[in-house]
Parts: C-alpha cells; sequence; structure tokens
C-alpha cells in the first residue's frame, strides 16, 4: 500500500542525505521526495511517497524520529489530505494542425502552455498522480521529448496543523 | 573568555568530567593536540592505530557508565574509527569522537587526506557533526555528550575542520540540555505498566528476557527486586551479561545460538515473556516463526523502533527499563515458587553445559578455572568468535559491566583495545582479556599500548591455529573444507609480548595452565598466557541458522 509521509525537519545541511541514507539504509522505498521551506523558519518540509504494509509504515515513523533533524513525522492518508504534483511535459508539435489539437487538449484539461516554439509545446499539469498520468497517456500519441515532474506534496484537511 | 576552536574543545571536555582521551595525532587535528599538551585536564592515552582508539573508548565507556572520548586526524585517521563507530552503535555504547579535517575552504576538493567522515559515518552514529562556525562548537559538544549518553546511547562524531580549531570566539558552555526532535520517554506509560502487572499476575510460566539495556541503564538491582518479588527466572542476552547474577537458583544463563539447552527450552515453553532492554536479535530469536510459540510478549525499550520491530508485542513499553521495572516491581502483587520454578531449577540439572574433562587442556576449562580463582569478580573482556561464546558459557557473572564483548557487530579486534580502556576505566579490577590466535591479531599493535602504560592486564589467548568459529561452521554446514581458516604463521604470542616489554608465558597443559594463571593474578604487570588448545574443539551447544532456539546441537542430558 502506498503511503504519503510528511516530515518537518532542521534546516541543516545534509539533512536530506540522513533522510534519504535512512531509507537506503532499511531497504524502505521511496517512490517520490519534494522538499521546501515550511511555514517556519529554519524548518524544511520533504514530502516522502512510500511503499509498504502498516508494520513498514511503523518501522519508517520511528527509524525517522529517531533522527536528531527530524522534528516530526506524519502519515498523511488519501481520505483525510488534500494533495497535488506537478508536472512539465514537452511535446513535439509536428505541424500547424498537431499544435491546435495540443492546445485544445491542454485547455481541456485545464493545463497551461508555459513555452511555444516552432517544434515544441511546454505543457504545466497540476493534480494529483493519476489526474497527471492520464494526461500524459494523451500527449503520448504526439511525442513527448521531456518530463520533470516535483513528486507529491500534500497537507491534512482542516485546520490541522503539523506544527504547534 | 575569548578562546581558541581546541581551546573550546578543551574546555568542554573538562565540564563533561572527561578524564581519560584515546586517540592518535595527525595534521588536520595538529591544533587541538597542541593545546591538549599545553591545558588539557585529561589523560591522553596514545595508541597505535586509530582502530584501537575507539574501540578503547568503547571499554571504558563499558566498563565505566562514562561516555567514552578519541580523538583521530581526518582522511584515514577518520576511516579508522568507522568500525570502532559501527560497533558502538550496534551494542548502544556512548561515545564522543573527535575527528580532524581540513581546512574549511577545501572541503569538497579532495584535498590531501579529505574524506567526507559525517557522510560515511551517518548510519552508523546517532548524531554527527561538521563544525563550520566556531561560535557553535560549544553547543555542539554539549549536544553530543547529551545524545552519546541520554536516551539509548550510541556514538557521536564531531568533525573540526583545522582552521575552525585556530579560529577564536566568546565562551559560553550551554546550560540547557533540551534539544528540539530529541526527547526521549523515560517513565514509561502508566496503564501500560499496570497492564504488563496484570499479564505479570496471570501467567503461569513466566521468563524474564534480560539485555544490555539493564546494563546500560543500571537497573540490575531494580531487577534483582522483581525477581525477589515474582520468583520469575531470568535468561539474558550475551550484553545482558552480568545483569542478574548467575548464582541465584533463578538464573537460566544466556540464551540463544550458544545459549544455554534449559533457557532455550524454558524460554520456548513460556506463555509471557518479559523483554527488558533487549532487541529479539537473530541470534537470540533464531528462527523468529518458531520463537517462543505459546508465548505473549511485555517488550520494555527506551528505544519505540525496536518495538515489534522483530517480533509483535502484545504490550509495549516505551520507557528506560530503570524506571519501569521499579515501578512494575510497586504494582505486582508477590508471588510464590510455583510447578514452573521448580521445572526450571530441573531443567538447570539436567541439562548443564557439558564438555569433555579428560587431561587435555580445553579452552572451558580455562574459563571455568578463571571463574573460580576470580569469583566472578574480574572485567572480562572478549574479543570475538569461539573464546567469546566460552567465556560467555562458562564464566558466572555476578555483577554489571563484568563482561565487556562486541555483540552486534562482531568485531574481531575489539578485544585488546576494550581491555585498555576498561583496566584504564577500573584501575584497581582485574581486567583478563580472552582472545583467539586470529583477533587477536587484528589489533595486536595495542599491545605497545597497553605495556607502555603499565596495564596489569591479563591476556589469555585461546591458540586453536585456525579461525575457529568459522572453521566450526566449515565443519558443520560446509562439510569440512577448511578455506582459508588455518592460521599458519602466527607469531610466538608469548616470545611476541616479551619483544614488547611485557612478560609472555606458554601454556600447553592444565597443570602449565593452573601455574601460570595464579601467576598472572598476582603479576602487577601486562601478562599474556598464550594456551595451546584442541585445533578443532567446538562450541556447543548450539542452534544451526533458521532453525528454532529449542533445537539445538551438541545437548545431552547429565
Amino acid at each position: 500500500m502506498k503511503h504519503t509521509i510528511a516530515i518537518l525537519v532542521k534546516d541543516h545541511p545534509g539533512v536530506l542525505a540522513r533522510v534519504s541514507s535512512l531509507f537506503n539504509r532499511r531497504r524502505f522505498n521511496i517512490e517520490s521526495i519534494a522538499a521546501g521551506h515550511s511555514e517556519k523558519k529554519g524548518i524544511t518540509r520533504i514530502t516522502i511517497v512510500t511503499e509498504g504494509d502498516e508494520n513498514i509504515l511503523e518501522q519508517i515513523t520511528k527509524q525517522l524520529n529517531k533522527l536528531v533533524d527530524v522534528i516530526r513525522v506524519r502519515d498523511l492518508p488519501r481520505e483525510i489530505s488534500v494533495e497535488r504534483e506537478l508536472a512539465l511535459i514537452k511535446v513535439l508539435t509536428k505541424s500547424t494542425d498537431q499544435r491546435s489539437e495540443i492546445m485544445q487538449l491542454v485547455q481541456t484539461f485545464r493545463g497551461h502552455i508555459i513555452d511555444i516554439d516552432k517544434q515544441a509545446l511546454t505543457i504545466e499539469v497540476t493534480g494529483t498522480e493519476e489526474k497527471i498520468n492520464a494526461k500524459l497517456k494523451l500527449l503520448e500519441s504526439f511525442g513527448i521529448l521531456e518530463i520533470s515532474r516535483t513528486g507529491k506534496i500534500a497537507l491534512s484537511r482542516g485546520a490541522q496543523r503539523i506544527l504547534n | 573568555m575569548i578562546l581558541s576552536g581546541t581551546e573550546i574543545v578543551v574546555e568542554c571536555l573538562k565540564r563533561e568530567k572527561v578524564k581519560v582521551v584515546f586517540g592518535i595525532p595527525g595534521g588536520a587535528i595538529m591544533p587541538l593536540y597542541d593545546t591538549i599538551d599545553k591545558k588539557a585536564t585529561f589523560t591522553h592515552i596514545l595508541t597505535k592505530h586509530e582502530q584501537g582508539a575507539v574501540h578503547a573508548a568503547d571499554g571504558y565507556a563499558r566498563a565505566t557508565g562514562n561516555v567514552g572520548v578519541c580523538f583521530a586526524t581526518s582522511g584515514p585517521g577518520a576511516t579508522n574509527l568507522v568500525t570502532g563507530l559501527a560497533n558502538a552503535y550496534l551494542d548502544s555504547i556512548p561515545i564522543v569522537a573527535f575527528t580532524g579535517q581540513v581546512i574549511s575552504p577545501l572541503i569538497g576538493t579532495d584535498a590531501f587526506q579529505e574524506v567526507d567522515i559525517v557522510g560515511i559515518t551517518i548510519p552508523i552514529t546517532k548524531n554527527n557533526y561538521l563544525v563550520m562556525d566556531v561560535k557553535n562548537l560549544a553547543s555542539t559538544i554539549k549536544e553530543a555528550f547529551y545524545l552519546a549518553k541520554t536516551g539509548r546511547p550510541g556514538p557521536v562524531l564531531i568533525d573540526l575542520p583545522k582552521d575552525i580549531q585556530f579560529a577564536k570566539t566568546d565562551f559560553h558552555y550551554p546550560e540547557k540540555d533540551r534539544y528540539v526532535g530529541y526527547r526521549p520517554t523515560l517513565k514509561g506509560n502508566l496503564n501500560q505498566i499496570k497492564k504488563a502487572a496484570k499479564a505479570l499476575q496471570e501467567a503461569k510460566r513466566p521468563i524474564i528476557y534480560a539485555g544490555g539495556g539493564i546494563i546500560n541503564s543500571n537497573a540490575t538491582s531494580e531487577l534483582k527486586e522483581l525477581v525477589k518479588k515474582t520468583n520469575i527466572p531470568v535468561t539474558t542476552t550475551l550484553m545482558g551479561l552480568g545483569s542478574f547474577p548467575e548464582d541465584q537458583p533463578l538464573s537460566l544463563g544466556m540464551l540463544g545460538m550458544h545459549g544455554l539447552y534449559c533457557a532455550n527450552s524454558a524460554i520456548s515453553e513460556a506463555d509471557l515473556i518479559i523483554a527488558l532492554g533487549t532487541r529479539f536479535d537473530d541470534r537470540v530469536t533464531g528462527n523468529t516463526k518458531q520463537f517462543c510459540p505459546k508465548a505473549k510478549f511485555i517488550h520494555v525499550d527506551i528505544d519505540p523502533a525496536e518495538i515489534s520491530k522483530n517480533i509483535k508485542t502484545s504490550i509495549p513499553i516505551v520507557g528506560d527499563v530503570k524506571y519501569v521495572l521499579a515501578k512494575l516491581s510497586q504494582l505486582v502483587e508477590p508471588k510464590e515458587e510455583t510447578e514452573w520454578t521448580d521445572k526450571i531449577i530441573k531443567l538447570k540439572e539436567k541439562y548443564p553445559l557439558q564438555y569433555q574433562r579428560d587431561d587435555q587442556l580445553r579452552p572451558q576449562y580455562i574459563i571455568e578455572k578463571l571463574d573460580k580463582l576470580t569469583k566472578g569478580e574480574a572485567i572480562i573482556v572478549t574479543d570475538v568468535g569461539q573464546h567469546q561464546m566460552w567465556a560467555a558459557q562458562y564464566y558466572q557473572y555476578r555483577y554489571p559491566r563484568s563482561f565487556i564483548s562486541s555483540g552486534g557487530l562482531g568485531t574481531m579486534g575489539f578485544g585488546l583495545p576494550a581491555a585498555i580502556g576498561a583496566q584504564i576505566g577500573c584501575p584497581r579490577k582485574k581486567v583478563v582479556c580472552i582472545a583467539g590466535d586470529g583477533g587477536f591479531q587484528m589489533n595486536i599493535q595495542e599491545l605497545a599500548t597497553a605495556i607502555i602504560n603499565k596495564l596489569p592486564i591479563i591476556t589469555i589467548i585461546m591458540n586453536n591455529g585456525y579461525l575457529g568459529m568459522v572453521r566450526q561452521w566449515q565443519e558443520l554446514f560446509f562439510e569440512k573444507r577448511y578455506a582459508s581458516t588455518c592460521l599458519d604463521g602466527s607469531p610466538d604470542f608469548a616470545r611476541l609480548v616479551e619483544v614488547y616489554g611485557g612478560k609472555g608465558i606458554k601454556v600447553v597443559t592444565k597443570a602449565d595452565f593452573d601455574s601460570a594463571l595464579g601467576e598472572a593474578l598476582s603479576s602487577k604487570q601486562f601478562i599474556l598466557l598464550d594456551c595451546i588448545i584442541p585445533p578443532e574443539e567446538n562450541v556447543f551447544p548450539m542452534v544451526s541458522p533458521g532453525e528454532a532456539i529449542n533445537k539445538m546441537l551438541g545437548v545431552n542430558e547429565s
């Protein structure tokens, strides 16, 4: 089963290495990892998507908590959280017709065109992992040149927060 | 007070009441050594290899309960600490290691003697630091000592670039010892402890399974108290030897792969297991699927990650075993001796340890004799291998910190330097280092350290001419193909010690041993007994890999 885990860590050099080294060392899987500033200065928020049963999730949480640079670890089950991923997709455009076909498609699935060129279009898509996968599938037939995905980020629903 | 980085280190070590440091200087840590020479309030013991320094700090910590401290230079000095840090990490031993580092502008350039020791030691330290600003040095050292000794103890490393050692700043030693992201649970949840007390009351065949946590948290008297009140038999792990006196009728001795059959058999019959400061290591449980099938588990540990990691626990208690045991003893009703305790006592009589008691000098005889003459009052420090298991089985441990051994990592070469640390930490105790002829040669250079410091350590080498434990496995599981286990070319250890300036005796017969041990025990100098033992003596009983622990090889009824 997939889990999304939010980890609040001290913004120290090497902290990502500590977290990823732990996953590697204990053979926990990292499907995606995203990191950036949190609402509090000096604290970074890492979101990791991982796969495993309840026991593995429990071990991941406990082992992460043992790292001194880790302040909080929270599992974010789908039912009680919102999640998004951003993808940039560069698509080959062989003709004007094809270009307008793609642009129409992008408009329908509420993506944005952020770069345009004679041979290519770059599209920005935001959504759940499934949504992005679906869009990629749609664009596949045109010829995808490059993809860059951020990995999932997530917050719990409502006024709850991890740090008090 | 304006101090340089190195003066800050010296001042902080004074505040942490550090009495001794083990280490070796080198380019990147020269400023620190210069300051030690001028200002240090602690003794510095120069070892001959950095691995010797870290193992000595480890042995010191195990023998005294204080934090062990070691110094090494950058690059190879730092990487030579790696095995010792991993060793301390797996056995939860408090160590603070300082390493020199190249000057900060050169970090990342593959400079001379530069390695990323912080990166290398991430998975084998409790935490580690690269100090890039001298202003953070004092607080980093304070935090390092606090982390090393509190919660589940462990090694911490501080990497000090050479320019930071020279840099100056105003010195303040922080008073606070609370850190964001680090707050070990000590007391244990009262409801859980009540549940444990109830389970204990209802259990018909309870057993206490005690580990190194009892020793780390100085909880031996609390354990004795609980046993006195409840008459529950106790078995200990290798790391837990000495946590409960083995001369007590309710002591079953060590369990596990080379544990006593009575211990393995009793725990397999138990309906309730009270696991205290221990982590269900594979050397204890054997096949986890067949481990104690009739039992439910109470597990007390300060590290929440150990709970239900290997074995599902029904009553987990996260806390310091000392607090938890005191509370549990208070809550539990007294229990009388029962059929179960009778059965345990009979099991012990029926299945004692056995070996061939003939005219030959056998390793088991050596340990028994040592036990008889020292009455369990020596500190036994072992290396790793067959001799370690004989020392664990045949010596009767009665006191905490009387057995010092590399448990989790199984580091050959640990024994001699650890004995040096133990003897320096406990100058009035008799320290006996027991080693094999293989492992002893892995840190043999530390003979010089022991002898120059006039340490009256007794070293007993169980010399069988083999890497004995590997040879035993080759005999049992590889059809006696002794691939690369024969140690041809070893020196005459007794003569070698003489060259270093110590005393060496070659021992071949039982009579030789009796007189040599007598001499060693009254000697005030470093003395080594090179004991020639039967080359193919095996450690029994034994659980084969993948077996249930009550299915042991080499068990005979008395």
